[in-house]
């Protein structure tokens, strides 16, 4: 029943399991060496310490340090669906992919520079939805009232939902016919919006998802920074008669800072990088409605283009990685996190 | 601010009487729950709409109704999605991949949160500073060089280059986490039991961890949402029709040319329903650990 056979079973527990055995073995070996060359050789003080990372370093260093200098590799080579075997590295190739990343279309139609735009719009759009929907909620939910706590958990239901469902059933609310939105429409007597084949509407498809998928998050977030401020400036400041928005203003916001900024660089990043929203609610393949991760994912998967994106991706990475320089410098330093 | 450091007013009879003065007029009142209800309706709609498709029967998945509860509901779509498709199938490799990955992920990130926290050693301020910045690197970025990397060592259409993938790709963020929960466990603790005749080691596994199960248990659960959830990686590892994980079956129900949407419907339910109920439970506590790390600094 449901292609559950004792076959399948055993299939995937053994599959998993020589993976785990694999993982503990290759644990042991790297652990007995280091032991053997930090604690009885070297004497380190620092034997136990680094005997504890070492796992996770061996970990991260296969998985994140060394694919990032394989991609690096890869950019300067013509490494294709063609060339799979047989790719030939040279600084010539790497000068025509870079080259070609910001002259050629990235997939068939748009150049770089328009989906980067667009990308940053997305990134704004979503984020100022996010923060201001958010912090309403946090608001109107700060309060002493009844059924707050029946409110909070409803509110909290497009976070909970695993994202591909969401955004697979909100793909199938945008159905011309069917979807609910459009019966909606036709029912207030507009006329139904052709969601997944107009390009900005199809745009707009991915930010409504977005934004109803974010929103509960910064909510959350928030609501939990407003409960940590004090009532009394509250009433101290209404005794000097200032307006809510002065309250707001003056009191809400500052205090609110340390819990809003992490949140809103959490969120930056992770809108930016954000694959399935932008790649499941465009069904129609539309490039005008691809960012550049999905730009990035379509070039290398469905184009098999993969020293082309190795090169792309080392450019989006650039990108990244000058908004946080830029931005660690107007905030001041990575102090915290050395303590 | 001086105004903290002032001692917590007593509910007075004088406090009730200028709330009750400032007290927010019925209609204003009535104004706020009908914003949070419309709220609240947007927030769940979508979801009762699926439920809605998953009890339609077959022949009418197709319809311009918006009733939540259809006349003729009928369990139709979820005794075929358990008979036609493999859904079970999809559910248990999903389940076997993320429990593994998820204890090998709480253990490798345990372990390295505790040499964080608890030594100055060399190089440890970049170290840390490394692990923020993997954060901002898009998993699609890597995904180029791993899929070659599986390919090259024949792993695709395996679970081992997933496995050990997923088990590393929370590890970052759930080493700030501990740290962060370590860090507030006075060290004096693990002093006394080292006195006492434990070695650090035992004093971690005796003292620290019990101490940390709250911080634990959100790791764990991150882990295991993360791996459970994820769609993009399990998309190039897998290609056979009989290894897929249920985002991968979710979206073949789903597929471009011939929607199932009433399967599609009903296996979303049977999925999110112990998901989001595991993650309304325990919302509380993985907020706590997500605000952990970024408040302590």
């Amino acid at each position: 029943m449901g292609g559950l056979t004792l076959e399948s079973i055993t299939r995937s527990l053994g599959q998993v399991g020589t993976t785990v055995l694999l993982i503990l073995v290759a644990s042991v070996v790297i652990e007995l060496l280091l032991y053997l060359l930090l604690g009885k050789a070297l004497r380190s003080r620092y034997a136990l310490p680094f005997m504890l990372l070492a796992p996770a370093a061996v970990g991260l260093a296969l998985l994140v340090v060394y694919p990032i200098g394989f991609e690096v590799a890869l950019a300067f080579s013509n490494m294709s669906l063609k060339y799979f075997r047989n790719p030939t590295f040279g600084l010539a190739q790497g000068w025509n992919n870079f080259k070609t990343v910001f002259t050629m279309p990235v997939l068939k139609q748009v150049k770089f520079f328009p989906i980067f735009l667009h990308t940053v719009l997305w990134t704004t759009i979503n984020l100022v939805f996010h923060v201001t929907g958010g912090m309403a909620l946090a608001l109107l939910l700060n309060r002493p009232m009844r059924l707050r706590g029946l409110y909070r958990t409803l509110l909290v239901f497009p976070w909970a939902i695993p994202q591909v469902i969401a955004c697979l059933a909100w793909r199938g609310e945008f159905h011309f016919e069917y979807g609910f939105v459009n019966v909606m429409l036709t029912r207030l007597g507009l006329t139904p919006i052709k969601w997944m084949t107009s390009p900005s509407w199809n745009f707009a498809a991915i930010c409504i998802t977005n934004i109803w998928l974010g929103i509960p998050f910064m909510a959350v977030i928030f609501l939990g920074g407003l409960q940590s401020i004090p009532k009394d400036m509250y009433e101290a400041a209404e005794m000097d008669g200032a307006s809510a928005w002065q309250q707001f203003r003056n009191i809400t916001l500052p205090l609110m800072q340390p819990v809003m900024t992490p949140a809103i660089i959490l969120g930056t990043i992770w809108t930016f990088n954000n694959f399935n929203v932008p790649f499941f609610i465009n069904q129609n393949e539309l490039e005008t409605s691809d960012i550049l991760v999905t730009a990035l994912f379509r070039a290398a998967f469905e184009y098999n283009r993969y020293g082309f994106s190795a090169a792309f991706a080392i450019v989006i990475f650039a990108v990244l990685f000058i908004f946080a320089v830029l931005y660690i410098r107007t905030v001041g330093g990575l102090k915290g996190v050395y303590e | 601010m001086s105004v903290q450091a002032k001692p917590r007013k007593e509910k007075t009879t004088f406090y009730r009487f200028f709330h009750a003065a400032r007290g927010d007029s019925p209609f204003k009142r009535l104004l706020i729950h009908l914003v949070l209800i419309f709220s609240c309706v947007i927030a769940v709609y979508p979801v009762l709409r699926v439920f809605s498709v998953s009890i339609r029967p077959g022949d009418r998945l197709l319809s311009t109704s918006l009733a939540i509860i259809p006349d003729d509901a009928s369990f139709g779509n979820y005794i075929r999605l358990l008979t036609e498709k493999d859904f079970l199938l999809w559910i248990w490799n999903s389940l076997v991949i993320t429990m593994a990955t998820a204890i090998i992920g709480v253990i490798l990130a345990a372990t390295s949160a505790y040499a964080f926290s608890r030594w100055k050693f060399p190089g440890r301020g970049p170290a840390l500073v490394f692990l923020l910045t993997t954060q901002m690197i898009p998993a699609a970025m890597l995904m180029v060089p791993i899929y070659i990397m599986a390919a090259r060592l024949k792993l695709i259409n395996t679970y081992v280059g997933l496995t050990i993938a997923y088990c590393v790709s929370s590890v970052p963020f759930s080493i700030w986490i501990l740290k962060g929960y370590y860090d507030t466990i006075p060290v004096d603790l693990e002093e006394a039991a080292e006195i006492d005749g434990c070695s650090k080691i035992s004093a971690f596994l005796r003292v620290l961890l019990p101490l940390s199960t709250p911080a634990l248990a959100i790791v764990f659960l991150f882990n295991f949402m993360t791996a459970w959830n994820d769609f993009m990686l399990a998309r190039i590892m897998l290609q056979q029709e009989n290894m897929l994980t249920w985002t991968l079956g979710l979206q073949r129900l789903q597929g471009q040319f011939q929607t199932q949407w009433g399967m599609f419907a009903a296996a979303s339910i049977l999925v999110m329903v112990p998901v989001m109920s595991l993650f309304l439970y325990s919302s509380k506590w993985l907020i706590s650990g997500l605000t952990l790390g970024s408040v302590k600094g």
